[in-house]
Order: C-alpha cells, then structure tokens, then sequence
C-alpha cells in the first residue's frame, strides 16, 4: 500500500508542475503585458514595476520563482483588482463554491447509489424505467439548458425561489444551484450503480447466497453493495473534473460570486496571474481528488495494487 | 435434417453483417435519419429562408413564433430571425463537431498505434501522458487557450482537439496490443516491412470499425463542450453564432421570451440525443461479441 502511494504520488506531481508550466508559456506567449497600460508611466517607474513583480527576468527563472513562491502557499497577486490578493479573491470565493459543490456531491451520491441500487433490484419494473429515463435526460440535456429551465419553472413560473443571486449563505439562493448539479451527477451515477449493480446480482456467489436461503436484505447490504460500490469510487475522478465545467456553467447561470466567475472574469480581462493561480488550485484540488479515489481504490480492491 | 451442403447465399463480408445488424436497430436508424435531416437543414436552410442570420428587423422586435409572418421560429431581442440564426448556429456547432472529431480521432489513432505497437518503455512514456492530460481541467485550459490566442473558430477546434483525443488513443492502444501479436502481422514483419507501414497498412485498417464507433460517440461531447465555451461568453463571437451561443442569449432573456432559449436547446439535445444512439447502434453493429 506504502509502494503504490507513492507511486501514485510521482504521477500526481508532474501533473502539477506540466500544467504550471504550460499555461505559464500560454499566458506569457499572449501579447500585451500588465503595465501596457493607456497611462504612460515613466521609463524608469516602469522598469521598478517590472523588477517588483520579477517581469524583466528570464521566464525560465520567473518559472522557478513562481514555484517557489507557490510553495510558500501565496498565489501572487492580481494585475486586475487592486488592493485584493488571489489569496483573498480565492478566500471569498472558494467557500461559495466549495459549499455549493459539497453540497451537491454529498446529495448526488446519495440519492444515485440509492436509484440506482433500487433500479437494479427491482428491474424492469417502473422503478427501473423511471430512474434510466431520468438518467438518459440528465446524460443528454445539457446543464447550460437544464438550469435555465429550472430557473424558468421555479424563479419565474412558480416564483418560489430567487433566478440568481446570493445572499450570504441563506438557503433560498442555494436550492436551485445545488438542485442543478445534483441533478447532473445522478443521472451519471445511478447509471453506473445500476450497471454494476446488476453484474453483481448476476454473479455466481450472490446465486450461492441465495441458493443457502440467506434474506434478500442481507444479500444485498453484507455482499452486494460493497463490490458493487467500486465503480462509483472509480467515477468520482472524471466526476471532479467534469464538476468543474458544470461549477463554470452553474455559477454564471446564477451569478454566484464563486471560482467559476472568478475564473471567467479573469480569462475575459486577460487577469494573468488571477487565472494562473485559479487554474493551479484547482488543477491542484483536482489531482488530490484522483490520489484520494485511487488510494480509495486500492484499499477496497487489493487486485487493483499491483 | 439440413443437408450437408451449404445453402447458395450472397457472398458475405463482415461489413455487410454490420449493415444488416445496423438496419435492424430502428432507435439507430431513426437516430442517423434525424441527423441528415437536420444537417441538410443547417446547410441548405439559410438560402431558403427570407432573412439574413444578422439583419436586424426593427418593426418585429422579440416576435413570438408563429406561422402568420415570415419569423417562422420568432426573433431576438434586435429583431433577428430566431429560425435562421438556429440553423446558422447549427452549422458552426456541426462543423465544430465533425473538425475537431476528425483531428481529435487521428491524433488518437496515431498515439495509441504507435504507443500500442512500439510498447516497452515509448509506451510507457506515451501512456503517462494521457494520463496526465485525463487530470487536467480541461475546460480551463481551453479557456485560457481561446482567451490567449483569440476566439478564432479554428483555435477553439484546436482547443477541443487538444483534450479529447485521450479516450481514442487508449482504446487504439489496447486493441494494437492484441492485433500485433496476429499471424498476419508477424507475415508482415518477418518479410522485413518497415514499421511505420506495419502500423498504418496493416494495424490501423484494422481498427476502423472502432475508430466509426468512437468518432460517432466523440462528436456530441465536442459540440458540447464548444457551446460551453460558447455559453460562458469564451468561443463563437457575435455577430456568428452556435447553438451556445444562441442558448446563452435565450437564457437572458428567459421572462419575456422563453422561445428564444427552447428552440436552440431543443435542436441541441435532440442532436446529441441522435448521436448517442448512432454511436451505441454502430457498436452493437460492429462489435457482435459486446450485444
């Protein structure tokens, strides 16, 4: 377990340091630079404002200085906003997000292990077809039509809840965003548990529970589930990464002041060293999901070790 | 008791198998006519159409659908044809589509082949990569592309491209493995045939029946992914527009004219629905041992 940690662990780090990389020569290969401004400013005062910021450096050194930087936890600084660090602008955002996206997580895991379980025990019952006709649509309708419609029904047609907007953390702005990417994520997930839920009934060992006469309850919580489960943790990577785009589309269907507009805004005003810290937290984030899953893999399914 | 003799039937080759499993599976069939259908449309409908997909009707401004005027599908808030600007977008969404599919597919192929049949420590290497580019956030990345390099319709194909090959090249990667170990290709081998025609004559052929499959299936994550960029304000600019475009601008105007976002998404989620279940008939078509 120790041995695949850590071989895990020199995959995860390259990643890092790639992706740092690559959108460091994109953002630098860009014409025009942050002090190109419309005022002019004094040759000399320019050359101060470069050597402040490390500008008149190499790149390469600029490179390994933005590392070193980075591993002292500090994002650097916004060519954009003045007065705000990326720490603080990442510090006001990523709670918004991160409770949105948790939320979300926790609900959509829930409800589609518990679909999909119950679409496999019981299919080709209506059961069964409801839950694959509500996956097919969430697989198909996209988000960025999904949360408009949901805005429709519910902000506008019934005017139960605000279209947009946030309010400190009170619950009425949250319903519909996390109703959203739940919606998302379970038709994904209660397709698979289903799939893999089905293989397990199928299989020659819970045939053997069956034929010893041992109740369907405990067929299915002490020999079912487990295995059947392992897909789902398989998933949880690409779903991080895909919670990504559906947190982009998310935040600016409803104006929510989270990462995913940060990072918009950012792109939009040519925000350099905005977007390159959001891209390498979250980048970051991300390849700790993955190590998380695959450690988690390893545990639940020692095969998988090797 | 059937005699021993063969009945006389029409020669057949594997391909003709596919064609007559694919004919059987009406969902497939519906999917693929559906598909002509709408392409023809996109193509061909902004010549039959009275209005231009950019000119502005003043004196029908945010005009509801209706069959009593010649703004079949409704206008926009400046007064432009809802109908023709959906089929216009629909170009830009297809072409997106099929350009980055096809650029995407062969980078893959190449990839995998060549990882597949080389093996040993090139593979390796090669296979590492993919799996690096699987943990990026791809999205951010092709937004920081189309930001730094402009919101060309070539570079957000190129953009697409540069995330969407992974999935292709392991596929072509695990199927390589298993055909270089085939009789045919040690024949090829052992009369001294160089190994890049080993790879492109006699294992890439071999693949096509997947590569078809995994095209059909690349395309709708493509056009999705384009109309998010498109969504976010980040891919096709105005005045052109896509199907994400045109859905963006529906959603803003969500409570005065809701047309103006469903005639967009429906195109949208009923040609993604179509290709979903083209890819999932071809599969059953081509690949009898997965039914």
């Amino acid at each position: 377990m120790f041995a695949y940690t850590f071989r895990r662990l020199l995959i995860a780090i390259p990643t890092l340091l790639v992706v740092i990389g690559v959108v460091y020569i994109l953002l630098f290969s860009a014409p025009g630079g942050p002090f190109d401004a419309e005022r002019v400013v004094p040759e000399a005062i320019q050359a101060q404002l470069m050597a402040k910021y490390h500008l008149d450096q190499p790149y390469w050194r600029q490179y390994l200085l933005y590392i070193a930087q980075l591993l002292q936890g500090d994002l650097g600084v916004s060519y954009r906003y003045a007065d705000w660090s990326v720490n603080e602008l990442v510090a006001s955002a990523l709670p918004v997000s991160l409770t949105i996206g948790g939320l979300a997580i926790a609900l959509s895991l829930v409800i589609g292990v518990l679909l999909g379980a119950l679409a496999a025990l019981y299919r080709n019952s209506w059961m069964d077809y409801t839950v694959m006709a509500l996956g097919s649509v969430g697989s198909v309708v996209p988000s960025f039509v999904l949360g408009p419609l949901l805005v429709l029904a519910f902000a506008i047609g019934l005017d139960w809840l605000p279209s947009g907007g946030w309010d400190d953390f009170s619950w009425q702005f949250m319903v519909l965003p996390v109703s959203l990417l739940t919606l998302i994520n379970v038709s994904t997930l209660a397709r698979i548990m289903r799939a893999s839920m089905v293989e397990v009934m199928n299989s020659n060992y819970i045939r053997t529970a069956r034929a010893k006469g041992l109740p369907m309850h405990l067929i299915v919580f002490r020999h079912a589930l487990r295995p059947a489960l392992l897909p789902v943790v398989t998933i949880m990577g690409p779903l991080a990464v895909s919670s990504i785009t559906s947190a982009l589309v998310t935040e600016s269907i409803f104006s929510l002041p989270g990462l995913g507009i940060l990072v918009v805004n950012g792109a939009a005003n040519r925000d350099y060293t905005l977007v390159l810290g959001l891209v390498v937290l979250i980048t970051a984030l991300v390849v700790l999901v993955n190590l998380c899953v695959d450690l988690m893999y390893a545990f639940l399914d020692p095969r998988s070790r090797a | 008791m059937h005699s021993l003799t063969p009945a006389a039937e029409p020669e057949r080759s594997p391909w003709r198998d596919a064609l007559q499993r694919f004919r059987r599976n009406k969902a497939a069939v519906t999917s693929l006519v559906f598909l002509i259908f709408v392409t023809a449309l996109c193509i061909i409908g902004p010549w039959l159409l009275p209005h231009a997909y950019d000119s502005t009707d003043w004196d029908a401004l945010k005009l509801a659908p209706s069959l009593t005027n010649s703004h079949f599908g409704g206008t926009d808030e400046s007064g432009r044809d809802l109908l023709v600007r959906c089929l216009v977008g629909g170009r830009i969404s297809l072409m997106v589509g099929i350009l980055t599919t096809l650029t995407s597919i062969a980078l893959g192929v190449v990839w995998g082949a060549t990882a597949g049949y080389l093996g040993g420590a090139v593979d390796q290497v090669m296979m590492r990569i993919v799996d690096i580019m699987y943990a990026v956030p791809y999205l951010l990345i092709a937004i920081l592309l189309v930001t730094v390099l402009g919101r060309d319709f070539y570079l957000v194909v190129l953009a697409i491209t540069a995330f969407s090959w992974m999935d292709t090249a392991r596929l072509v990667r695990g199927q390589t493995l298993s055909l270089r170990k085939m009789e045919f290709v040690e024949a090829a081998r052992a009369m001294g045939v160089s190994t890049p025609r080993i790879v492109f004559e006699h294992i890439v052929p071999n693949l096509m029946g997947l590569v078809l499959v995994y095209a059909t299936v690349t395309v709708p994550g493509v056009i999705l992914t384009e109309s998010v960029l498109s969504f976010l304000g980040l891919g096709i600019q105005e005045p052109m527009t896509s199907w994400g475009v045109l859905i963006h601008d529906g959603a803003q105007m969500l409570d005065s004219a809701a047309w103006l976002l469903i005639l967009p998404a429906l195109m949208l989620s009923l040609t993604l629905y179509s290709f979903n279940y083209l890819g999932d008939g071809l599969r059953d078509a081509l690949d009898p041992k997965d039914r």
